[in-house]
């Protein structure tokens, strides 16, 4: 993790001296390309970067800052002021239809620091791309597109960053396309990568849960058990109606054998995600949602706490209510926004009872946002979840005001 | 934008900065909850309080953290939910011994099963036709209050040769010392046995031992107290440290006893009536006092926990075939009722009552009582339906 700081600490003293001497005048930003349909498979490249005159190099990220005020059932940790992303990209063009990305992610100051992504990609045909390196796997829609200022929401949502692990990434190859068809677009993604260990049922989170991986500090390095995972993604896009993607992820996540000497059975973890956008032709209302399952082979003798089964998935609804001048800033949207989630974290039977298992958790988001700029969003939301303990026993509730912004930069 | 909706959006922020806490859940009421420290505790008996707490409620061990690897549970809170009692899908076996011999299948994992295990392991099975006790996990609430009651009250309510021809006789568990024990002040001691107070049989001597043992067979955690691994049975290195067990004993001894509900209700204080006059506070002692304690806010104090800490004969159909220390394998620990009308509450939203769990409801666990509690469970069958009714109210607002 130091080297991490220390080469982000490097790079910006080299930056601040060399930024003194560049004419302002030569900074531009990067069109965005409407020139065609864009879907979640494009997010990563379709974001504002600055480029600095004929260099074939571009930076760019994005912030997120917030207050917050939770209560749980009474009891509350005040007042809280949270950094929590500071994002970087830089991209480049190498050649004609070879290019570079890296999205470095500082989390909660500085308590995580990710490279999310950072990949080749080639392009032999629009429908043949070859992608190398640390890709993010294209499992939902949210784990592609998930930039801060792209959402209303402060919190990200539950069933996509703790049930699905976004932002998840890792080591891998992988081929892409798309197929453009008058006002349709079909796309696909294919990756085999690094995947998950052992921690997605040995973790404190008392539960099954993906994203305990994301831990493993050598997972960029080796596999933990040598069978790539897989990801696999087909998406559909019509430029009057929407997006649908259908998306799975699946391997083995535990370590069976070391050494030559078997340890356990392979246990796989499979996980299948649906994901839809769409804008309303007359309201201009934005619909967004995900839904995704996932099935863990959990030794049978091993405790019924982690789950075999878990369902969960999240709807936003976005409604532009304002468009007019505030403060100056002359293409300022009001949105109100809903988001309502679900997540069944452990879907089955106990074996002494026969009666279900609970530990659901729900949760309902109102909020109000003003876009000064279509790359800048300042929030209120207020949020209520509802989380109950395996057992069924009676909910305990969060809810509480948080306000917050995020931009690009 | 004009500059009243400027004053006017700055107003809603410090509106909403000051107002936020009402739009935030309200904590549920004291008498609606289990958890919460007794009134009284000084600023540094918090703060081990809080300690405990943490430990007790929101560790989860892993097999990295000495989990297993065998195991019944991987947390203290996941068999006690909310500090209450717990559910079938924790519920523990213990099998071995028939009577004060002792247990005699040490050597094949008693005197408890450890019915889970991390990957790659075995769990424990049943030895084939071993007598066994399946035991649902109790309340922790008041229990410092009980630790706090002196032997000599104890064994001043033992009545082991029935002298007042009630039909009860009930009688202490005598146990051995665990050698990392302190005795209280004015423990009384018989021929190397100490009285028992906690766990179903009331073979613990108090919850210092009842914690480390709990780490050790419930979670699989090693400690200088219990320092052999239940898989291995060899002595490995501590796994849990001192001071988390002695925090978790503070917390245990330091929560407060559950807060009675709707007492001076008519058809609750009828149901009162009916409790003593069918015989049910003969050993389910509604007042006790503790002694001295070194915690201030245990010591000298009057509480209602309905219980006698005494083994009875609970006749032959309670009579699992397993034991612990001197009781017989037909006779249980008097439980301690308060509490009892939360016990759903951490339960599921129903009942698992009884030693086992065997009752779903308040009469099928009354229906259940035989041997000493025989005559009482006659005695029920003969109230009418809105004395029934009465008796049931009243033991849901303990």
């Amino acid at each position: 993790m130091k080297r991490y700081i220390l080469f982000f600490v490097l790079i910006i003293l080299i930056a601040f001296p060399a930024f003194a001497q560049i004419d302002s005048t030569l900074l531009r930003r990067t069109e965005k390309d409407t020139s065609r349909i864009q879907m979640n498979m494009d997010a990563v490249y379709n974001r504002p970067f600055l480029t600095m005159g004929k260099l074939p190099v571009s930076v760019g990220g994005y912030v997120e800052a917030n207050w917050q005020h939770l209560g749980t059932d009474g009891i509350s940790e005040g007042h809280q002021f949270q950094m929590r992303r500071l994002t970087l990209f830089v991209a480049s063009s190498i050649y004609k239809r070879i290019k570079f990305l890296t999205e470095i992610e500082f989390e909660d100051g500085t308590k995580e620091i990710n490279i999310e992504f950072a990949s080749v990609d080639m392009e032999f045909h629009p429908l043949l791309n070859l992608r190398g390196g640390i890709v993010m796997n294209p499992i939902g829609a949210f784990n592609q597109n998930h930039d801060g200022p792209k959402w209303e929401f402060i919190d990200r949502p539950v069933s996509a960053t703790q049930m699905l692990p976004a932002t998840w990434s890792n080591v891998g190859f992988g081929l892409y396309g798309k197929l453009y068809r008058g006002r349709w677009v079909y796309a696909y993604e294919a990756y085999l990568t690094n995947g998950f260990d052992d921690q997605i049922i040995r973790n404190v989170e008392n539960k099954t849960f993906l994203p305990a991986s994301k831990e493993n500090p050598d997972r960029f390095e080796e596999s933990f058990n040598g069978v790539p995972l897989i990801t696999a993604k087909t998406a559909i896009r019509n430029r009057n109606v929407g997006e649908l993607g259908l998306s799975y992820m699946g391997g083995v996540y535990n370590k069976f054998q070391e050494d030559g000497l078997k340890l356990d059975q392979k246990r796989r973890v499979h996980v299948f995600a649906v994901d839809f956008n769409s804008t309303l032709p007359f309201t201009k209302t934005w619909l967004n949602g995900e839904i995704a399952w996932v099935n863990v082979d959990v030794p049978e003798t091993y405790s019924q706490q982690f789950g075999e089964r878990q369902v969960g998935g999240f709807i936003d609804l976005v409604q532009p209510v304002l468009r007019k001048p505030i403060f100056g800033f002359e293409k300022s949207v009001i949105n109100f926004a809903f988001r309502t989630e679900y997540v069944d974290w452990n879907k089955g039977t106990f074996r002494e009872t026969g009666t279900s298992i609970q530990d659901d958790f729900v949760s309902i988001v109102p909020g109000i946002s003003w876009r000064p700029t279509s790359q800048t969003v300042i929030r209120l939301n207020y949020r209520y979840n509802w989380q109950t303990d395996i057992l069924g026993n009676q909910p305990s509730k969060t809810a509480g005001f948080q306000v917050g912004f995020s931009s690009y930069f | 934008m004009k500059a009243r909706n400027v004053f006017g959006l700055a107003l809603l922020a410090i509106v909403t900065i000051e107002a936020c806490e009402n739009f935030e859940p309200a904590a549920p009421k004291g008498h609606e909850l289990l958890d919460g420290p007794v009134d009284g505790l000084s600023e540094s008996e918090n703060i081990r309080f809080l300690r405990g707490d943490v430990a007790f409620n929101d560790e989860i061990f892993t097999a990295d953290a000495g989990l297993g690897p065998l195991f019944v549970a991987n947390s203290c809170g996941s068999c006690h939910p909310g500090d209450g009692k717990g559910h079938p899908f924790t519920t523990l076996t213990r099998f071995g011994q028939t009577d004060e011999t002792g247990n005699q299948y040490h050597h094949m994992g008693g005197p408890q099963l450890q019915n889970r295990a991390i990957p790659g392991f075995t769990p424990e099975q049943l030895p084939q036709g071993v007598g066994y006790s399946k035991l649902t996990p109790p309340a922790n609430t008041g229990l410092g209050f009980i630790d706090a009651v002196s032997d000599a009250d104890i064994l001043a309510w033992a009545d082991p040769d029935d002298l007042n021809g009630d039909g009860i006789s009930g009688v202490p568990n005598l146990v051995s010392m665990k050698e990392y024990l302190f005795a209280r002040p004015n423990t009384v001691e018989a021929n190397g046995k100490y009285v028992g107070r906690f766990g179903k049989k009331g073979a613990a001597y108090d919850l210092h031992q009842q914690t480390a043992q709990a780490y050790n067979e419930d979670i699989g955690i090693t400690s200088t107290y219990e320092p052999f691994d239940t898989h291995s049975r060899l002595a490995i290195d501590p796994e849990v440290s001192d001071q988390t067990i002695l925090d978790v004993v503070f917390y245990l001894k330091t929560l407060k006893a559950p807060v009675p509900r709707n007492t001076s209700q008519p058809d609750i204080l009828a149901g009162k009536e009916v409790f003593t006059q069918i015989g049910c506070a003969k050993c389910h002692r509604p007042e006790m006092k503790t002694g001295t304690s070194s915690i201030a806010a245990l010591s000298n104090k009057t509480f209602y926990p309905y219980t006698d800490l005494l083994l009875h004969d609970m006749g032959p159909a309670l009579d699992d075939g397993y034991t612990e220390g001197t009781a017989k394998t037909f006779e249980w620990k008097t439980p301690a009722l308060w509490g009892l009308g939360l016990s759903k509450y951490s339960q599921g939203g129903g009942y698992f009552l009884m030693h086992d769990g065997r009752a779903r409801s308040i009469e099928e666990a009354i229906l259940l009582h035989g041997g000493e509690g025989q005559i009482s469970n006659d005695k029920y069958k003969e109230l009418t339906e809105n004395e029934k009714l009465e008796l049931i109210r009243f033991l849901e607002s303990l």
